[in-house]
């Protein structure tokens, strides 16, 4: 028998430091005990940064390790980039809301940790196992942190419904893996690809197995019919958590997804291309509709987040490098959007308990001006509306419609867009057209501050200087297509 | 021609200003004079500003002037740059728009007591917005200035606004943002064809017909929300009603304004068969708006809503004269624009200052205000007059020049539009004949005062453009024609190559 070569480990380097720094945490946490939560988070920040920049220092030239089972590329460095940043924001904004919850544990940064390296192992999955094996990761993870505040009857409830609904998206996701499996006896993405490269049509199987997976990963990603689970977690989840949710899992989610279509299934463009047009007009409609009877703030952005895939699904229903492009811009810009919206939602506590209706802004602009100001930017951007960043990220997509002669779908997503804008209006209207009821309290701790300083900045400036986050997004979605 | 970036200091200098007034502290009274004072000066200087312009404007040219390009955004071909320029259809936009914040913020110096530093930042804004989309030589920017100025509009309308406000702003912001997204899938269209997002190249791209038929449409739902045509004008009498009286003259001055000049700057020349194909249906709906909102306009008893009727009907005359596409009327129809942001403005003014005073505008409670208010009498006067198309008015120029261009291409659709400015005659006279004439039908009429000094500073200026516009057309006319002789031959010649039309145009 021959001797295995040591696999070439350096592509997953960020990964491994990640897994190392969660390790080093734990035991660290627990030998210092609960005191230690805060020194934990900021420790596991760094790690965080920590693995950006090692993430950055691959490189965007393509490696690929572990006999070509993961792979780096500029499409991997972008979203991990993304997931990162993400990961580390949920961390910061969580900080004040666990300690006024008495839910203030170590345990919680280094769960993100983990869930943020299964995140990075689906952005790098080259391979069917690889990618089964990053989705359970980061899965196993999460659903830990929705139930977190364990105390609480709608946190445990939303880890729970979480988990068993995860567990059957998982199922499915593995299934319809075994049969692509089984009908052209690899896992690997480059040789699914060679497989269907002939000029034969695909076995029924074979899509039927893609189909499966498809099911899968539109359910991670919360995209119409598979979002029922996403209103109620996101309610019920811990507000942190949620932020954390609609985010960093969605980001890697998004790249698992749109590298799954176009590595293995980019020659069955023209089969896969109606399914995903058909979640990506459901999540839109639905998203745009539902969300209008919502009081609920957490609950709203779950309608929003939902709405927002179906917005980046059409640039994955392009299927051309435009639109991946589309979709990457769109995934980064909803990223500062929402991480946003929801450091706003974290500085809605009154007498010392978080409040979460939308009536609870009523006249927010008069008691807090800036804090109305930036949930006013976050919702204009979210309705799409120049000169904000979100109008920049649905351009990229619909351009990419428009190219790939999807115009009939971009004129759907304008339509819901505008229906969408009814309900993100309705907030702006609460907070400056009604009466003010009792104030918020105050301070907002400086990390939250931070936080929504960034983001605010960066979503109502993103117009001065693009040219980084869409060079980038540009350069992720032709490594995309080079291979 | 001056080497500074005028253009750009036009735009954003009231941005600077806004900030300015973010920055005042202190006390609500302090503030709140404070941020009158900065929001007056900053649209003096703006005023001032844009005036340069029409002084170093050259009316010989129908290229685009002051041009100011940067590369903005670019990446994998779609490239966006900060193209400004102007030319002569846009030039007395501009000016319109610095006159009428500059009148706003003056006719809101009392009137508005309650947020006063977030009021006049919403003008400032609103401002830069306006002045920046009539002189963005990009798409992307054009539009971004475009929908931008609904996000000013909804806080101003919504916040300052009457009793209804909160509906009245939805549905001026859903309704007109509908008719922007559509426009904004064509403006992707457009980049595909023209592999640019410039305009100047786009306005002299030969669009295959099928694609400009499409395109046109959804440009027209844009701007037909926007200036408003029948059947999508039903948000402009909410929105006029509720508004305050400042958001009132903005709305009619300038937003209306806006689907005009997209009309003109873009409809026309890059769709010129789509346009020609088209120009029944924009027919038959001026028509409509005409006869049919100037008789809903005379049964009306709020006086907003009359004003906000009569300026669809007036509109209509706009786009009437915009697609018949001859030089008279194309100029007419500007000038009919910038003589309606005057009047229609003053207008509105001219119902606020009754209304700060006895906060009703329903017409039953007036009467026979001519006793104590004969200033405000002669106003008002000058003003219907104006809104009827006396000879001598602004309003007379453009509604003549437009009829005489209309009737060459339809006598038909010339005839009906003549016999509703004799409707436009009935409506306004009637209203005031009810207002101003009779005897004092309240008591509390007698105690109402006349125009203050700051209302005559306000009125002044209004008066004084419309006899000039009315007396010596010809200074308003020079810097236009060039512009619009140069569209108008252009759009003839696209519809001869096509043998549509006679080269004669």
């Amino acid at each position: 028998m021959p001797a295995i070569p040591l696999p070439d480990l350096t592509p997953a380097w960020p990964e491994m430091l990640l897994a190392a720094a969660a390790m080093a945490l734990l035991v660290f946490g627990v030998l210092r005990g609960e005191g230690s939560t805060r020194l934990v988070s900021w420790l596991s920040v760094l790690a965080l940064l920590l693995a950006l920049f090692a993430e950055l220092s691959l490189g965007p030239a393509p490696r690929v390790g572990y006999y070509g089972m993961f792979v780096t590329d500029a499409f991997a460095l972008f979203m991990k980039s993304l997931v990162l940043v993400g990961s580390a924001a949920a961390i910061i904004m969580a900080l004040r809301y666990n300690e006024d919850h008495g839910v203030a544990r170590f345990e919680f940064p280094v769960l993100i940790l983990l869930s943020a390296t299964g995140m990075m192992v689906m952005v790098s999955a080259d391979n069917l196992i690889t990618l089964y094996v990053g989705l359970e990761l980061q899965s196993l993870a999460l659903y830990v942190v929705a139930a977190f505040e364990r105390d609480s009857e709608r946190s445990t409830e939303a880890g729970l419904k979480y988990f068993v609904l995860g567990a059957l998206a998982s199922g499915m996701l593995l299934y319809g893996a075994s049969l692509i499996y089984g009908f052209t006896g690899t896992t690997d993405f480059a040789a699914i690809a060679k497989s269907l490269g002939g000029a034969a049509a695909p076995g029924a199987g074979l899509v039927i197995g893609m189909v499966f997976v498809v099911v899968g990963l539109a359910f991670k990603v919360s995209a119409v019919p598979f979002h029922m689970w996403t209103p109620d977690v996101y309610e019920g989840a811990p507000t942190p958590v949620t932020a954390f949710f609609s985010v960093a899992p969605k980001m890697a989610a998004i790249a698992l997804f749109i590298r799954f279509m176009i590595a293995p299934f980019g020659p069955l463009l023209a089969e896969w291309r109606q399914i995903i047009i058909f979640l990506s007009i459901a999540s839109m409609v639905l998203g745009a509709v539902a969300a209008i009877a919502q009081e609920n703030m957490k609950r709203l952005m779950a309608y929003s987040s939902i709405g927002h895939v179906g917005y980046a699904l059409i640039g994955l229903a392009a299927g051309t490098e435009n639109g991946i492009r589309g979709v990457l811009v769109y995934m980064a810009i909803y990223l500062f959007m929402n991480v946003g919206t929801f450091s706003v939602i974290l500085c809605m506590r009154r007498d010392g308990h978080m409040v979460e209706g939308i009536s609870d802004l009523a006249g927010l602009s008069r008691t807090r001006p800036a804090l109305a100001l930036a949930l006013a930017i976050f919702m204009f951007a979210l309705a799409g509306i120049p000169p904000t960043a979100g109008f920049f990220a649905k351009v990229y997509v619909f351009l990419a419609a428009i190219d790939a002669k999807l115009a009939w779908l971009a004129v759907i997503g304008v339509i819901t867009s505008v229906v969408g804008a009814y309900y993100y209006l309705r907030i702006v209207k609460t907070m400056y057209f009604d009466e003010p009821v009792a104030p918020f309290d105050r301070p907002i701790g400086p990390e939250l501050k931070a936080v929504l300083v960034v983001t605010a900045v960066v979503t109502l400036f993103f117009f001065l200087l693009p040219g980084p986050l869409v060079g980038g997004a540009e350069a992720a979605a032709a490594s995309l297509f080079l291979r | 021609m001056t080497h500074w970036p005028l253009l750009s200091l036009v735009t954003f200098l009231p941005l600077v200003g806004a900030a300015f007034v973010l920055a005042a502290r202190g006390e609500e009274a302090v503030v709140a004079r404070n941020a009158r004072w900065i929001a007056l000066w900053t649209a003096l200087i703006d005023f001032a500003l844009s005036l340069a312009l029409w002084v170093d404007f050259d009316p010989h040219t129908a290229d685009f002037q002051f041009v100011e390009r940067a590369d903005w955004i670019s990446f994998g071909g779609f490239k966006i740059q900060y193209h400004m320029g102007i030319d002569g259809i846009s030039l007395f936009f501009i000016l319109l728009s610095t006159l009428l914040t500059l009148i706003c913020v003056v006719a809101s110096w009392e009137s508005v007591t309650s947020r006063v530093k977030e009021y006049m930042v919403a003008f400032l804004i609103q401002e830069t917005l306006m002045v920046g989309m009539f002189c963005a030589l990009d798409f992307i920017l054009f539009y971004m200035f475009f929908e931008g100025v609904l996000i000013p509009m909804f806080l101003i309308i919504g916040v300052w606004g009457g009793p209804r406000r909160i509906y009245a702003a939805f549905k001026f912001f859903l309704y007109t943002l509908l008719g922007s997204v559509l426009m904004l899938l064509a403006i992707l269209a457009v980049y595909f064809q023209t592999g640019t997002t410039d305009i100047t190249v786009a306005l002299h791209h030969a669009f295959p017909f099928a694609l400009q038929k499409w395109l046109w449409l959804a440009f027209f739902a844009s701007f037909a929300v926007k200036v408003p045509m029948w059947p999508v004008h039903t948000w402009l009498p909410d929105a006029h009603v509720e508004a305050p009286t400042a958001g009132s003259v903005i709305l009619a001055g300038i937003l209306l304004k806006m689907g005009g000049y997209g009309f003109v700057r873009f409809s026309l020349p890059m769709f010129p068969l789509a346009s020609h194909y088209f120009t029944p249906l924009i027919f038959s709906l001026s028509a409509i708006a005409v006869i049919y909102t100037s008789l809903v306009a005379l049964a009306q008893t709020d006086m907003k809503k009359l004003v906000a009727y009569s300026s669809i009907a007036h509109m209509g005359f706009v786009t009437m004269g915009i697609f018949a596409a001859t030089s008279e009327a194309v100029a007419g129809s500007i000038i009919q624009m910038l003589s309606h942001g005057i009047v229609s403005a003053a207008l509105f003014l001219v119902v606020g200052v009754v209304y700060d005073r006895l906060h009703t505008r329903d017409i039953a409670r007036y009467g026979g205000l001519a006793d104590r208010m004969p200033a405000y009498a002669f106003v008002f006067m000058a003003f219907t007059l104006a809104a009827v198309g006396l000879p001598g008015t602004s309003g007379f120029v453009g509604e003549f020049l437009i009829l005489l261009g209309t009737f060459r291409v339809s006598t038909l659709e010339c005839t009906l539009a003549a016999t509703a400015m004799f409707l436009g005659a009935a409506y306004m006279l009637y209203l005031y004949r009810r207002i101003i004439y009779g005897a004092i039908s309240h008591p509390d009429l007698r105690a109402m005062l006349d125009l203050s000094l700051r209302e005559k500073l306000v009125f002044a200026p209004l008066v004084l453009v419309v006899l000039w516009m009315g007396v010596y057309p010809e200074s308003f006319l020079r810097p236009i024609r060039a512009s619009v002789d140069h569209l108008v031959r252009q759009v003839a010649a696209a519809n001869a190559a096509a043998g549509i039309r006679e080269a004669s145009r």
